[in-house]
């Protein structure tokens, strides 16, 4: 089994007025041809990740340690030269928000030609081509008359197929999409989700998608990682996961999805509020406002239980000898 | 309510005028046109924002709006809270004629609005106690009565007055300035909340929270809600009655299990379908509907959506289907589809549905 992406023991700080720990001891691969998601909510590091991933992060304030391998190479590592030609083509990024994406003074025709001339070396005609293809792919409607379009002259679902378009343009191994879907309308939202699902496919990408919504990870990932503060407190197939997870963060957050909740009855809630990073943590995060907190939970971080192949909950709970008790 | 008044002042609440049988709110041919400059020498637009829009709220109900971007339902609860002026249309608030028999100032006292950006909407250089008791204060109320009564409804709210009453809107979470809004239009003592998305911007975790905390403070105060919403989950659970909205018009109208049950237009049905799954073995394989939706500025003519509509026929374009009503639990839509006798041929027959 190839892992097309290795981080192991990831840790980001960012320094300045006050220090944040952004992500904390953070762990994860991605597998050939998969879907990964990673499901918190605001504020859990989530989009730091996936951006740690690319370095996207700003450089004076931001501390990385730990390892990030993307197809062997490690990016943490990376030259200038080296991170600009694998971005775009070995690993690229969709954002929540195609009109701050795109660049607002060139067509879509010509920004997509352009990343195709740049990582490709094709001529001006091949990647204008190229461009139309795409358009194309990614099902714009009357697609020719669009390579002219501005961005602003596109209604926001159809500026999300262009930012896909552009993304994928070059044909890379490796699609990070940061909530590609959320400030889109519903109607809206469920085609994107359907397209990058026949794309991933089709193109045989692997693909890890950051969400807040369990609905869109529902629809899209193959296995997801539950992350809390900074860290990853549950991973394994998305099956397992919303039929039975095991941190109780996880079940948390899941119960208190208004699925299918009666009208009258109560939700179910996580009491308190997510902890503040500013110190990094030296025992269960979740603790304050677990139900199911014993006295060691707050003494020492909780181990990383393996409770099934591929399924590891961060919690005591999952330990089978305390599990039995 | 009756614990409250023996230590801390209220603003008496403003009376109920009409009866139980009397709509706390009544909104008849409710409409708004935004004119927008057309091309140079071309023929000026407009923006068709709300349109014909009616319906009303009985005491004690939670009514909701569920629409996509631009469907008007943001600007309709604008126009309720008179924060611009309507082009045309009937605002009744209990049995009163608002501008007529009602103040806007008495409006405001008996209607209050919670809105989706809770940071935007707290002014920055108050503390939360200066924010929650300014209102009451500008309808007459002593400074420290004011203050009290602040932080007695912070308490209400799930904040402890004690550490929150000094701090200012920046020192706190998304979650918890969304309940210090939602304490400072309580302040007023209305009888209508209207929540313009008011949980849609908080984590699920915490929006599980407020909507519980909404529903205890319905309880406890006797409220009616206006709930508008592009999340149909939420919707679902915090509302009686629903209204679906699509480019500036009401296409179906119901009690919310009706609505969700039996979709009777077609829009209402697709955007259903949209929701996300909620099971790993059972994902969406076909979008309910393609395309986005059209442009406010100039709306197609007849049936808004009919360009989006897989059953539209050439009725559809020609005129506008009313809401009509179709059984007697109050279920009204605007389809041809569901119009006895309308031409179209997928419409019930005139004579089944003669009562």
């Amino acid at each position: 089994m190839t892992n097309l992406v290795e981080v192991r023991d990831l840790n980001i700080r960012f320094t300045g007025e006050r220090t944040v720990h952004a992500v904390n001891d953070l762990s994860l691969s991605l597998r050939e041809g998969e879907v990964l998601g990673l499901l918190g909510e605001s504020g859990s590091g989530k989009s730091v990740t996936l951006r740690a991933l690319m370095r996207l992060l700003p450089k004076k304030r931001t501390q990385i340690s730990g390892r990030v391998k993307v197809l062997g190479q490690d990016v943490l590592a990376m030259d200038d030269e080296a991170l600009s030609n694998f971005r775009g083509q070995t690993v690229s990024m969709i954002f929540q928000e195609p009109a701050l994406a795109l660049d607002p003074v060139y067509t879509i025709g010509r920004q997509i030609a352009e990343t195709v001339m740049r990582h490709e070396g094709k001529s001006e005609r091949e990647a204008v081509a190229r461009a139309l293809e795409m358009l194309e792919v990614v099902r714009i409607p009357s697609a020719k008359r669009r390579l002219d379009s501005y961005p602003h002259e596109m209604s926001g679902g159809m500026r999300q197929r262009a930012m896909i378009a552009l993304a994928l343009a070059c044909k890379p191994k490796i699609l990070l999409a940061d909530e590609p879907t959320t400030a889109l309308d519903a109607t809206v939202q469920i085609q994107i989700l359907l397209l990058l699902r026949e794309l991933q496919r089709e193109f045989g990408m692997s693909v890890i998608f950051v969400t807040h919504d369990i609905g869109v990870a529902i629809e899209i990932c193959d296995r997801v990682a539950v992350m809390y503060a900074g860290q990853i407190v549950e991973q394994g197939s998305l099956r397992d996961i919303v039929r039975s997870p095991v941190h109780p963060y996880a079940k948390g957050l899941l119960a208190s999805t208004i699925h299918g909740a009666k009208r009258g009855e109560r939700l179910e809630t996580i009491p308190g509020t997510p902890p503040s990073l500013d110190r990094a943590p030296t025992s269960c995060s979740f603790a304050p406002r677990c139900s199911l907190a014993q006295p060691r939970c707050s003494e020492q971080l909780p181990p990383a239980v393996q409770v099934a192949p591929d399924r590891i909950a961060r919690c005591v709970l999952a330990e089978p000898a305390v599990a039995a008790t | 309510m009756s614990q409250m008044h023996s230590h801390v002042d209220m603003l008496a609440p403003v009376e109920d005028v009409g009866g139980a049988a009397q709509p706390l709110l009544q909104v008849k041919g409710l409409t708004k046109h935004f004119p927008v400059r057309g091309e140079l020498f071309g023929a000026r637009k407009t923006v068709r924002a709300v349109d014909n829009v009616s319906f009303s709220i009985a005491k004690g109900e939670t009514v909701g709006i569920v629409g996509e971007s631009g469907c008007g339902k943001s600007t309709t609860a604008r126009l309720l809270m008179h924060l611009m002026k309507r082009d045309s249309g009937e605002i009744i608030y209990d049995g009163m004629q608002v501008g007529r028999a009602l103040s806007l100032r008495e409006l405001r006292r008996g209607m209050q609005m919670v809105f989706q950006d809770s940071y935007a909407s707290l002014n920055p250089r108050l503390t939360i106690e200066e924010s929650i008791a300014f209102g009451p204060k500008v309808h007459g109320m002593a400074d420290a009565a004011a203050r009290a009564l602040a932080r007695e409804l912070l308490g209400k709210v799930g904040l402890r007055p004690e550490n929150f009453a000094n701090r200012y809107p920046h020192e706190i979470s998304g979650g918890q300035r969304q309940r210090v809004n939602i304490a400072r239009a309580l302040a007023l003592s209305p009888r209508l909340v209207i929540l313009d998305e008011a949980v849609s911007a908080l984590d699920k975790s915490v929006e599980a929270q407020v909507l519980n905390l909404l529903a205890d403070l319905k309880r406890e105060f006797g409220l009616t809600y206006l709930f508008i919403s592009h999340d149909l989950n939420v919707v679902r659970y915090i509302s009686d009655r629903v209204l679906v909205m699509y480019l500036g018009e009401v296409v179906e109208l119901g009690p919310v299990d009706k609505v969700w049950d039996a979709p009777a237009h077609p829009y209402t049905r697709a955007l259903l379908a949209a929701m996300p799954s909620s099971d790993p073995d059972k994902r969406t394989e076909v979008p309910p509907i393609s395309g986005d939706p059209p442009n406010p500025i100039d709306p197609p003519p007849g049936c808004r959506f009919h360009t989006r509509c897989p059953f539209a026929e050439p009725l559809c374009a020609k005129a506008t289907p009313q809401l009509t009503t179709l059984d007697s639990t109050g279920h009204q839509a605007a389809c041809y589809m569901a119009i006895p006798g309308s031409g179209h041929s997928r419409a019930p027959a005139r004579e089944e549905e003669a009562a």
